[in-house]
């Protein structure tokens, strides 16, 4: 009886039941039910998420999925961001947009990270899509601000224009005069990656006072502190605000002049930027202070008292990023200012110096932990650590999802015992059952990985480094991370064993990143020999992988599930396997 | 099936009897002895009587695991530490969802745990916990490449066994030893630590606002006249023009050899150094630079540290553009004397 119910909904029905359904992964059960669901589920999917440009071809989404308006793709592997991807690698967009043009005019918005983007690609974003919308562009690369001003030309109905931390070739500020005095629509401007070029000053308060639904506005550097009053005027409902150099000769009609702008401005709850910090300026967001939930100030060059100052004004503080000059003692007057605090991010001032130039230690990051009660993702770099404090952190948070420990010196141990940290890292997995990110660092066995392998059955990104001493480490978490999605390694001594052991487990998996560890290439060939769907990338500049002997370790290994075979458009230095090649070893 | 059959997973052997699995496990362990034999009397003994539970066992979740105990195998390698750095990639067992066992081999093997590093071992965890300077990148790439001799001593295949020594092989040291060569400064891992770009070059020239200091690294984009891609270098990695220029050489190398695939790659061919060379040292292609007043000058002309103070970007140029750099550079070297 009720079988014939479910069967009798019409199309219609159905589809506006799935309209409620957003998330990708609900989407995709919903997809699995039964035959009818899945077809109707494809017609009316309108966001897709791909997390591998490479796991599947665009024709094959658009073939699926024909009527989408909203695109994400993400491109390189995470460890390009420490230039560990050697340039023209791959990530580029161009393919996908080309078969968006046709097959989807109506796209509205395209949201990209790590991805090679060119001037051509947005020439033909713009030109392609009449309804744009939004473009996010994450950690890209590859374009100018020639791209850009075809996006302001062309894009009549843009809301949202992201270049987030992209590499731009700022090659004329002049590209904002291409917004014209007709387009009023922009709710969403961060432009704070641009270079120190001078940006075209009054096209952008132009821009600013007739677009009455901004609400996001990060300005970069170049940006002087003396212009930040006159574009708050402009927009006093602005929600996030990221500033430019906020620097000046201390003179008393600016500072209140900017002290007015910003007391103006009720709905503000994120402020960002704060290059070249003159500390006697900051008095002048004290007025929206009390209301911010976001503060990065991870750019700013203040010392410990006058961010023990700053913060001690932000009872409502969520998410705070900032330097290591905030020290121990800022971190205990974080922790207990702050109790709402759900974010810490703490930044290295001096990376690469041998000797610490800051207060900052293992404390500081036990004192938030202790004090803030709602602590859930913490990004932290520090010159020691010991395991007693990873114990602390771990029982005092045990509601943490994301804990990223950058220990600056690798192989660094416990300063206490001198013993390795695999005991604290333990106890992190072991407490915080919920963490689903964790970057290792510091003297560690391969007992961590055992920890790993037993406990962190959430944990979905793993990053290790300088770390373990046998495959035995690779093989724990293989076997035993059941929602591992992500693995990055590098220097480590793991080599075939572990990788081959677990070939099915890379299939679950989104990627592997392998790099200076003892991989092979003759296991790199099997592995790709044996695993259709997965595609395995041999990553050497040194010289061809083939003309050494099978057994000589690679330099870099990228393996990924994908179902659209291998790429066709590999740079010299990335092997695949060859279709052609005979099966067996040398 | 009462027991489920255990197959090797990747197929590499035919049938999955065990009795196969321990015997090529044996055939590579007795090559691997072979090659350390000559340094030590034990290792034999040892080895054939821990066969067994040194069996690599490639199991499917749910299949029975055998005795648990991990090989004494690290063990005996350790004792040859001057040899082979570390226990690396022993015939340990490794069963699916083995845990404890572990523990047990802990205590059993190891009790405290120690880092061999080439017999400096004590010595470095003795003086305290930041590890002095080139530490964290020479050790781990010497490490890794005893790892990489190791492992291919055990692996069954290619039969030649090689010796225990760690083969200092150029070819096998990744490109970040060359900043683990200069001595007294502190060596930079490339992508260590792991901080982005962008925040990389702010707090350098905020340092160097700072201080006299040389910031820690220095990203150029380098672009050819007809090569499909730009690449990046770090000038503070290079001492001189000559370190630069040859790197840059091995870059763009690919570029410059003649033939390009139709989708505009190059076509992955063999190399001749000899016409390289005459070809960046001739007159074809020419290197120049974009300095911070947005000029672009020839490089070569400028002290080296005048060079990295003022680079922002290169460029290989035909050398036909080139033409015409070469009075400006002039020029503004004397301006600037």
């Amino acid at each position: 009886m009720q079988k014939k119910m479910a069967y009798s909904f019409p199309d219609e029905v159905l589809e506006h039941v799935f309209s409620f359904i957003k998330s990708h992964k609900d989407r995709n059960a919903v997809s699995l039910v039964c035959k009818s669901w899945y077809e109707i589920e494809s017609w009316c999917r309108r966001k897709i998420f791909v997390g591998n440009c490479y796991a599947v071809s665009p024709r094959m989404v658009i073939k699926r999925f024909p009527e989408v308006r909203s695109v994400e793709v993400k491109g390189k592997p995470h460890f390009a961001d420490f230039n560990l991807v050697p340039d023209g690698w791959g990530g580029n967009i161009l393919p996908w947009i080309k078969e968006m043009a046709g097959a989807y005019p109506w796209l509205e918005e395209i949201r990209l990270k790590r991805m090679v983007v060119t001037d051509e690609s947005l020439e033909l974003i713009a030109k392609s899509f009449k309804n744009f919308k939004v473009l996010v562009l994450s950690s890209c690369e590859g374009f100018s601000t020639d791209g850009l001003a075809a996006i302001a030309a062309s894009c009549k109905n843009l809301k949202e224009l992201d270049l987030r931390e992209s590499e731009v070739d700022d090659l004329s500020g002049h590209w904002l005069i291409h917004f014209p005095e007709t387009y009023t629509s922009l709710v969403s401007l961060n432009i704070s990656c641009l270079g120190s070029d001078e940006v075209s000053f009054s096209a952008l308060e132009r821009l600013v006072g007739r677009c009455p639904n901004l609400r996001t506005l990060r300005l970069n550097r170049a940006v002087p502190l003396d212009k930040i009053a006159s574009i708050l005027h402009r927009a006093p409902q602005l929600v996030e605000f990221g500033t430019g150099a906020y620097a000046a000769e201390l003179r008393p009609d600016v500072f209140s002049n900017l002290a007015g702008a910003f007391s103006n401005c009720k709905e503000l709850r994120s402020l960002s930027g704060f290059w070249d910090v003159v500390p006697a300026y900051l008095p002048a967001i004290y007025s929206v202070c009390s209301r911010l939930t976001t503060l990065n100030l991870s750019y700013a060059t203040i010392q410990s008292r006058d961010l023990i100052k700053l913060v001690s004004h932000c009872p409502s503080l969520q998410r705070l990023l900032v330097l290591d000059y905030i020290e121990d003692s800022g971190l205990e007057a974080l922790a207990s200012s702050c109790k709402d605090l759900q974010e810490l991010r703490v930044f290295p001032s001096d990376p690469f110096g041998v000797e610490p130039n800051v207060s900052l230690t293992e404390q500081g990051l036990v004192a938030v932990s202790l004090g803030c009660p709602k602590l859930q993702s913490v990004l932290y770099f520090c010159r020691r650590m010991s395991n007693v404090a990873l114990v602390t952190i771990a029982q005092n948070r045990p509601n943490l999802t994301h804990f990223r420990l950058c220990i600056i010196e690798p192989k660094t141990a416990d300063y206490l015992t001198l013993e390795s940290l695999d005991v604290g890292f333990g106890a992190i997995v072991e407490h915080c059952k919920d963490l689903r990110r964790l970057s290792l660092s510091g003297l560690l066995t391969d007992r961590v990985f055992e920890y790993i392998g037993t406990y962190a059955k959430k944990l979905e990104m793993l990053s290790v480094a300088f770390a373990g001493d046998s495959d035995l480490g690779l093989h724990h978490v293989l076997s035993g991370c059941e929602s591992l999605r992500k693995l990055e390694i590098r220097d480590c001594p793991f080599g075939d064993k572990a990788l081959l052991a677990n070939a099915g487990k890379l299939e679950t998996m989104r990627s592997l990143w392998m790099s200076s560890c003892s991989v092979s290439f003759g296991a790199c060939k099997l592995l790709g020999q044996k695993m259709p769907r997965l595609n395995v990338e041999v990553i050497d500049e040194r010289a061809p992988p083939d003309s050494r002997p099978e057994r000589c370790p690679v330099e870099k290994l990228y393996i990924y599930r994908s179902v659209a075979g291998p790429r066709f458009d590999m740079p010299p230095f990335v092997w695949m396997k060859d279709e052609d090649s005979a099966l067996g070893l040398s | 099936m009462s027991t489920p059959l255990e197959h090797d997973y990747i197929g590499l052997t035919e049938t999955s009897s065990m009795e196969r699995s321990s015997e090529k496990i044996s055939s590579s362990s007795s090559s691997s002895t072979h090659s350390i034999e000559d340094k030590t009397s034990k290792t034999t003994n040892n080895t054939s009587l821990n066969l067994k539970e040194t069996e690599l066992r490639l199991g499917l979740p749910g299949s029975q695991s055998p005795e648990r105990k991990v090989s004494l195998f690290g063990k005996d390698l350790e004792s040859n530490d001057k040899i082979n750095g570390f226990a690396v990639s022993p015939l340990k067992n490794l069963v699916s969802g083995f845990k404890r066992g572990f523990s047990d081999a802990i205590d059993g093997s190891n009790g405290k745990w120690v880092f061999p590093m080439n017999g400096n071992s004590d010595v470095e965890l003795a003086t305290g916990a930041v590890l002095a300077s080139p530490r964290g990148g020479l050790e781990s790439k010497t490490n890794s490449q005893q790892a990489r001799v190791s492992v291919a001593a055990m692996k069954e295949v290619g039969g030649v066994p090689l010796s225990p020594k760690p083969v200092q092989d150029k070819s096998l040291v990744p490109a970040a030893n060359e900043h683990a060569s200069a001595p007294a400064a502190k060596a930079q891992v490339v992508g260590w630590p792991p901080i982005r770009s962008f925040r990389k070059n702010t707090m350098a020239s905020n340092l160097a606002k700072n201080s006299d200091e040389a910031a820690g690294c220095l990203y150029v984009k380098v672009s050819m006249d007809g090569a499909p891609y730009l690449r990046k270098v770090d000038l503070k990695t290079y001492k001189n023009y000559m370190e630069l220029s040859s790197a840059l050489e091995k870059m763009f190398s690919c570029f410059t050899i003649g033939q390009c695939s139709s989708n505009g790659l190059p076509v992955r061919d063999g190399l001749s150094e000899s016409r390289l060379m005459d070809l960046l040292h001739g007159s074809e292609y020419v290197l120049t630079y974009e300095d911070k007043d947005g000029d672009w000058m020839l490089v070569g002309d400028v002290p080296w540290e005048m060079f990295t103070d003022s680079c922002r970007r290169l460029r290989i140029m035909k050398g036909s553009e080139a033409i015409g750099l070469a009075p400006r550079a002039m020029e503004k070297c004397k301006n600037q004397n």
